[in-house]
């Protein structure tokens, strides 16, 4: 029996939005019930006061500091370094072999699984370098894993940039350093900042990374040198070992909002572009 | 004064090569000064290529080759010594479509002249008052100098990329089918501009249409597939052709 | 000055690339010399085929763990592949305005959250679920499985989505112009062409799966045993080198690393295929 191509295209069509809207549903369901168990326990106290028996009761200010600070070593290692690269890439030796491999191997290694990072990092710096579960291991481990991201997402950026920006420079007698700082760097800032924010969210939910690097330490950490547990790390523990529940929901709460906060800085990057018109 | 004197640019037997597809074909052609020159002739005729080796700009393109010689003031610029910035600077640039930086119309004027170290450069506001005057823009931009450039009209812009190349204080401008998405009136404006330009710089121009070259050029070259055809005075080339294919180029045989 | 400029900004460009490059080199050569000395002793056949992991008498065998890990990740694609390509499409096709405006951070965000949360979710609801209404322990490769394939969604959404935006319009303009219906052009038209980054998204999704460690550890179970069905308790690669790196030293430690050195070659492959697929095009 031959079905009709109209009743086809309606029940393909209902499937569709049926499973967008279910999986519409269990997202939004994911996120309200964690925000809606987890608000209520959000207050000034467990934002600036420290956990005290294991987490059970009292804050999380350490964990928060220690996501800020592996974080912030983190990106202020692979930014300069990342961008460094995209424009020696993008800029200085467009589509040459050397290029390709560079290029293949940034995204090749932008998939490595976070736990074969946090592998590298443990021994690397925690043992090698002998940094221990410190911030310093943490955010370098977290530097690496970001790398690739930030080359590729900055040399994306670089390469939207019309050429011809670049053949105006040079025709009015601009070096190739003026032409990348003033006529190239302008244009594709906003592309790289977005890719810089993004990368950020990444160090910031990374947990199988810092949990070996950067240690579980419930103090404050004083130093680069000292260990730190992260808000991925403390709620992994406090989820886990069922320390506390209203804590955990609270910190992933706490996770979500900052999540949140940091994909709307990035695309209002993104759309201040496009609303630029370029 | 002998024309030999007067010779801005002297092209000799130039080649030039993208990979192995060849574009122009061992051209030699002088370009005096104070005239305005117009290079005419169908698409693909190797024109662009042409007004780009006389900046090197051409150099920028992966796979570029060059033989021969380009001498501007009877030196050539590819002598070893030669600033590429410094040749740029004295062969100013006007491309087919308008090319605003994406920053406001004050610093697109600006951006050459602040290239430059702090001594060099003077005052800069005076500079681009002076430019964007002598393009006949001042008027309409005056008030909105910090607007963004883009929110010029397109003949705007391209008055404004004029305004640019003259504020570097060049020698000779080279113009790349400059008014070829404008419309008449915009096309009139920029005309009227070169004419007054003509006193103080040397002007190579590839018009969007035979016309163009005969309303304000003084001599004309015809290229074909790579190859100077003819030259001489506008008024004998479209006139008297001495060469069938430029007759029949200028008579809209095809092109 | 201005040359001097010149030539610094190059050298310095370089020289960050050059570093970046290295630092990448770095992680490749650390884990393979540090991994590689295992393997050769124990012998590559033993190490990837062998059944018992007891660290503790010298045996590394992880073929169980390549066994979990594979089972789990195609229990992922199964549940997010066919719902995550009905989304793009939904996308792409189907979705009034409003609806994608909020469609599209949400994915974003889904792909932000720490993948702990995921975890907890899953220890939350799916293992109590799955415990009371299905058998077993709970902590199960079923429970591994769903908790993947919804962590999947956003990588195939988005680049399948990608994908279909990009083809030209025309493609879509000449099928309905020939008569067929909207559902007939995206099936014999939108999706065949679409097809190459399609695919990819689905090796980009499985490489996730197969990468990802908090999230499966906390509802896996991690029993390091062959499962016999879909509700016994796994370990996979991941897990195995997240719960015991922490205390691993010696062989036991270099056997991680050779655990990472197979994740390491799982993941090349992957991507290289995904790369090779939508090059092609």
């Amino acid at each position: 029996m031959r079905i009709n191509p109209r009743t086809t295209g309606k029940i393909a069509k209902v499937l569709i939005w049926a499973a967008a809207l279910s999986v519409l549903v269990v997202l939004v369901a994911i996120i309200l019930y964690i925000l809606f168990k987890g608000m209520p326990f959000i207050n000034w106290r467990f934002l600036t006061d420290i956990p005290r028996s294991m987490g059970r009761s009292g804050g999380i200010a350490p964990a928060i500091a220690g996501t800020a600070m592996v974080s912030l070593v983190a990106i202020v290692i692979a930014v300069p370094f990342g961008i460094g690269t995209a424009f020696y890439l993008a800029e200085y030796t467009r589509g040459n072999a050397v290029t390709r491999i560079i290029r293949f191997s940034a995204e090749s290694l932008a998939a490595i699984p976070s736990i074969v990072y946090g592998l590298f990092g443990f021994l690397f710096f925690v043992i090698y370098l002998d940094l221990g579960w410190s911030v310093l291991s943490g955010g370098l481990t977290l530097a690496f894993m970001i790398l690739p991201t930030v080359i590729r997402t900055s040399e994306e950026a670089i390469l939207t940039v019309p050429n011809t920006y670049r053949e105006v420079s040079f025709s009015l007698g601009g070096t190739k350093w003026q032409t990348i700082r003033k006529a190239v760097f302008p244009s594709a800032i906003q592309g790289i900042a977005n890719g810089v924010i993004l990368s950020l969210g990444r160090c910031v939910a990374e947990t199988a990374a810092v949990i070996l690097t950067a240690g579980s330490a419930l103090r404050m950490a004083s130093s680069l040198f000292s260990p730190t547990r992260t808000m991925a790390v403390h709620f992994y523990y406090l989820a886990r070992e069922g320390i506390s529940m209203d804590n955990a929901y609270a910190t992933a709460a706490l996770l979500i909002l900052l999540i949140f906060l940091i994909n709307v800085v990035a695309n209002a990057f993104v759309n201040r572009t496009m609303a630029k018109g370029r | 004064m002998t024309t030999e004197t007067n010779v801005k640019i002297a092209i000799r037997d130039l080649s030039v090569y993208y990979d192995k597809k060849q574009a122009v074909h061992s051209l030699s052609l002088d370009i005096r000064a104070h005239e305005i020159l117009s290079v005419i002739g169908p698409a693909n005729s190797g024109i662009t290529t042409l007004l780009r080796s006389l900046n090197r700009l051409f150099d920028l393109t992966p796979g570029s080759r060059t033989e021969g010689d380009i001498l501007l003031d009877e030196k050539s610029i590819y002598g070893p010594d030669v600033s590429l910035t410094e040749l740029r600077r004295r062969v100013g640039m006007v491309f087919d479509v308008p090319t605003p930086l994406p920053m406001s119309i004050f610093d697109n004027v600006a951006y050459g002249p602040r290239l430059k170290s702090k001594k060099a450069r003077g005052s800069v506001a005076e500079t681009v008052e002076r430019s964007l005057r002598m393009a006949a823009l001042w008027d309409e931009t005056k008030d909105r100098l910090k607007m963004p450039a883009a929110s010029l009209s397109g003949g705007q812009q391209q008055r404004l990329c004029i305004a640019r190349v003259l504020a570097l204080e060049p020698e000779v401008i080279l113009l790349d089918r400059p008014c070829s998405g404008l419309d008449p009136i915009s096309t009139a404006k920029i005309e009227d501009s070169l004419t007054l330009l003509k006193k103080q710089f040397t002007i190579v121009l590839a018009p969007h249409n035979v016309q163009q070259a005969v309303r304000v050029s003084s001599r004309t070259a015809f290229m074909l597939s790579g190859r100077l055809i003819e030259e001489g005075p506008s008024t004998e080339v479209f006139s008297d052709p001495k060469d069938r294919r430029t007759s029949d180029y200028i008579t809209g045989r095809f092109g | 000055m201005k040359k001097f400029k010149e030539k610094l900004s190059g050298r310095v460009f370089f020289a960050l690339a050059l570093s970046s490059i290295s630092a990448l080199a770095l992680i490749t050569v650390f884990i393979i010399v540090n991994g590689v000395p295992l393997i050769a002793e124990v012998g590559v056949g033993n190490f990837i085929f062998g059944m018992s992991w007891a660290p503790s008498r010298g045996e590394f065998g992880i073929f169980p763990m390549i066994v979990g890990s594979v089972a789990v990740t195609l229990g992922a694609a199964a549940i997010g592949v066919p719902v995550g390509i009905c989304c793009s499409i939904f996308l792409a096709e189907f979705a009034p305005a409003p609806l994608r405006n909020l469609f599209r951070p949400a994915i974003q965000l889904l792909a932000g959250i720490p993948s702990v949360v995921y975890g907890f979710w899953g220890l939350l609801f799916l293992v109590p679920f799955i415990r009371n209404y299905l058998g077993g322990p709970g902590l199960s490769l079923l429970a591994g499985a769903v908790i993947l394939g919804i962590m999947i969604l956003p990588t195939v959404i988005s680049i399948s989505e990608v994908s279909i935006l990009a083809l030209p319009r025309q493609y879509k303009e000449g099928a309905l112009a020939l008569g067929m219906t909207h559902w007939q052009t995206i099936r014999s038209v939108i999706l065949p062409s679409a097809r190459s980054g399609i695919v990819a998204a689905v090796i980009l999704g499985i490489g996730r799966a197969i990468g990802e460690t908090m999230a499966v550890i906390m509802v896996l179970g991690n029993a390091v045993a062959m499962p016999a069905s879909i509700l016994d308790p796994v370990r996979t690669l991941t897990t195995n080198i997240g719960i015991e790196m922490g205390y691993a030293s010696g062989p036991h430690q270099q056997a991680l690393f050779a655990t990472g050195i197979v994740l390491f070659v799982i993941i090349m492959i992957l991507n290289a295929s995904a790369q090779y697929i939508t090059r092609k095009r």
